[in-house]
């Protein structure tokens, strides 16, 4: 009996880590928008979140509505969202370069509510999904282990995401080109990179993570015009993980939807909602750099 | 042609402040050009005019024989024109080769998809691009700092490095922002050597812009001296340093103009 017992609740608490886990896949994808834009251009982009709203809403349009195939629909969502990220920086956010920095915030800030309402009349308010490949399906690991199938792709899904990333910034010109391009601006110019453009790709590349971030949540998330509003954890995400680094926003990101995770169960109701906030705190109390930032001293 | 750089009637206005006026002079090819003046006199301004930073109010650039006015400043390395800054501008979060192969950039014309695959045709390319940035490695004498991050490498190293990003690119005309600034004295003799070495054994053109007046004249095959955005004279380094108006500009007389020039 005494055994039983155990198993259940290292079943149960396997079960909360990959829930966690795949949340924190959600959080760490759009802190990763946040950071590749924040990392080339040091513009923080508030609109990160309703960048992954339009995405889902793209996806709804091309299943939901249209009734493609999911995974061209998922690829069009992509494209789309790519595409928009690319028009709003070269239209709108190229023209505040230089600008102070809340000027930034106040423009960006503006665009997520401009993109709410937009999409509210687009789409409407009410909450709208599609069936994914993954809806209601349940995946048997053995040994009492079952995890839903919509979890387990969203690991594996950010999973690939991170590796192909990986690749075409390690192994591509134009991903090397993009690391000069965020290093020193004025010597990329004279290594031969078009630096705007670069940075105009790097809007569509954040955008189109945000996408992907948008699409595997459709299986455990009704899409709506609020859905954007997971920026604010994925930023205390991007915060936890030292703001500009890579991988620091994805473990950040992971870190928030574990403890949100195990909050939710062992912790009274109405706690998780802070946990993130507090594990921010906690960290950045520690380590104020974040837990993978860079130290930066000036010599004085 | 080759090499061969030229600027006709140049002129560069602040508001109401005319940092360069009316500035015509040519370059040839393999020549070290060297612009002289004292602060304010316009020398950055028009260094920044020809790695198109600034847009000329007015007047003409060419490069063998090609209209370079208003061309785009990311266009300038694919034309074979490479520069180095006053105060040091590299990639400091990667290595020294990491860096120089960075200057291969304008050199390399492989598809995204056959990169992420790294087909053979990439690998070639890859291989191509790692011997001539080995080569200008060998070239400098920075073998033993190859793998080291920027951010560890002293100062003077640091520009050693920054005139081989500039090589890598495999310029025609290289721009050189006071090369000598920062550097004790043996560093500064030895930039002169490797000026030196640039122009004889690469056949590179260099147009220079310089404080230290020991390394113009090492080095320099001809010297353009600059006041208040005005040429004041232009020739040997010996003609210029003896020119009077020269010499009044730089000891006195002369009222001296708002610092624009001084970063």
């Amino acid at each position: 009996m005494g055994k039983r017992a155990g198993m259940d609740d290292l079943v149960r608490l396997l079960q909360l880590a990959v829930n966690g886990t795949a949340a924190g896949c959600i959080y760490g994808l759009v802190a990763l928008g946040f950071v590749l834009i924040y990392k080339a251009t040091e513009m923080v982009n508030f609109a990160q979140g309703e960048l992954m709203m339009l995405g889902a809403f793209f996806a709804y349009t091309f299943v939901g509505l249209w009734g493609l195939n999911y995974w061209l629909g998922f690829g069009l969502a992509i494209a789309a969202t790519a595409a928009f990220g690319y028009a709003l920086d070269a239209v709108v956010l190229r023209r505040v370069i230089g600008q102070p920095q809340f000027a930034v915030v106040m423009l960006t800030l503006g665009l997520a509510f401009i993109f709410r309402a937009v999409a509210g009349a687009v789409w409407g308010y009410d909450a709208v999904g599609f069936t994914t490949p993954f809806t209601n399906k349940t995946a048997n690991f053995g040994g009492g282990v079952v995890l839903g199938q919509d979890n387990v792709s969203i690991i594996i899904g950010t999973v690939i995401l991170c590796l192909v990333l990986y690749l075409f910034f390690s192994r591509t010109r134009l991903g090397i080109a993009m690391q000069a391009s965020s290093q020193n601006q004025l010597a990329a110019y004279y290594m031969g990179i078009p630096v705007r453009t670069v940075f105009s790709l790097i809007w569509a590349i954040s955008a189109g993570v945000a996408a992907v971030a948008a699409v595997l949540l459709v299986p455990v998330q009704m899409i709506d015009v609020n859905m954007g509003l997971i920026g604010i954890k994925a930023f205390a995400a991007a915060v936890l993980g030292g703001f500009g680094s890579i991988p620091g926003a994805l473990v950040g990101g992971i870190i928030v939807g574990i403890v949100e995770q195990l909050a939710g169960y062992y912790l009274p109701a109405g706690s998780m909602e802070l946990t993130s906030n507090i594990v921010l705190l906690a960290v950045l109390i520690v380590w104020p750099q974040g837990l993978f930032g860079q130290v930066i001293r000036k010599r004085v | 042609m080759s090499g061969t750089f030229s600027a006709r009637d140049l002129s560069m206005r602040f508001g109401g402040i005319r940092a360069v006026e009316g500035v015509t002079f040519d370059v040839q090819k393999g020549e070290v050009f060297s612009i002289i003046g004292p602060n304010g006199a316009g020398k950055t301004t028009i260094f920044n005019m020809i790695s198109r930073i600034y847009t000329p109010s007015g007047g003409s650039l060419h490069f063998e024989g090609q209209d370079i006015t208003r061309i785009a400043p990311h266009r300038i390395a694919g034309l074979g024109i490479a520069r180095t800054f006053q105060n040091i501008e590299l990639f400091s979060h990667a290595t020294l080769l990491q860096n120089l192969l960075i200057g291969r950039h304008c050199h390399s014309h492989v598809g995204i998809l056959s990169q992420l695959a790294f087909l053979p045709s990439v690998r070639r390319a890859e291989i191509e691009h790692r011997r001539r940035a080995e080569e200008v490695i060998e070239f400098l004498g920075l073998q033993r700092y190859r793998d080291q991050l920027i951010a560890n490498l002293p100062y003077g190293v640091r520009k050693v490095v920054e005139l081989g990003r500039a090589l890598c690119t495999e310029p025609k005309l290289l721009l050189l922002d006071e090369p000598s600034s920062g550097l004790n004295v043996e560093e500064t003799e030895e930039m002169g050597f490797w000026i030196q070495d640039i122009q004889k054994d690469l056949g590179i053109t260099i147009i220079m812009v310089e404080h230290d007046m020991k390394l113009v004249s090492a080095v320099s095959d001809r010297v353009l001296a600059l006041n208040q955005g005005r040429i004041l004279s232009t020739g040997t380094s010996a003609e210029v340093q003896s020119d009077p108006e020269v010499i009044r500009a730089y000891i006195g007389g002369a009222p001296e103009p708002a610092k624009e020039d001084a970063a």
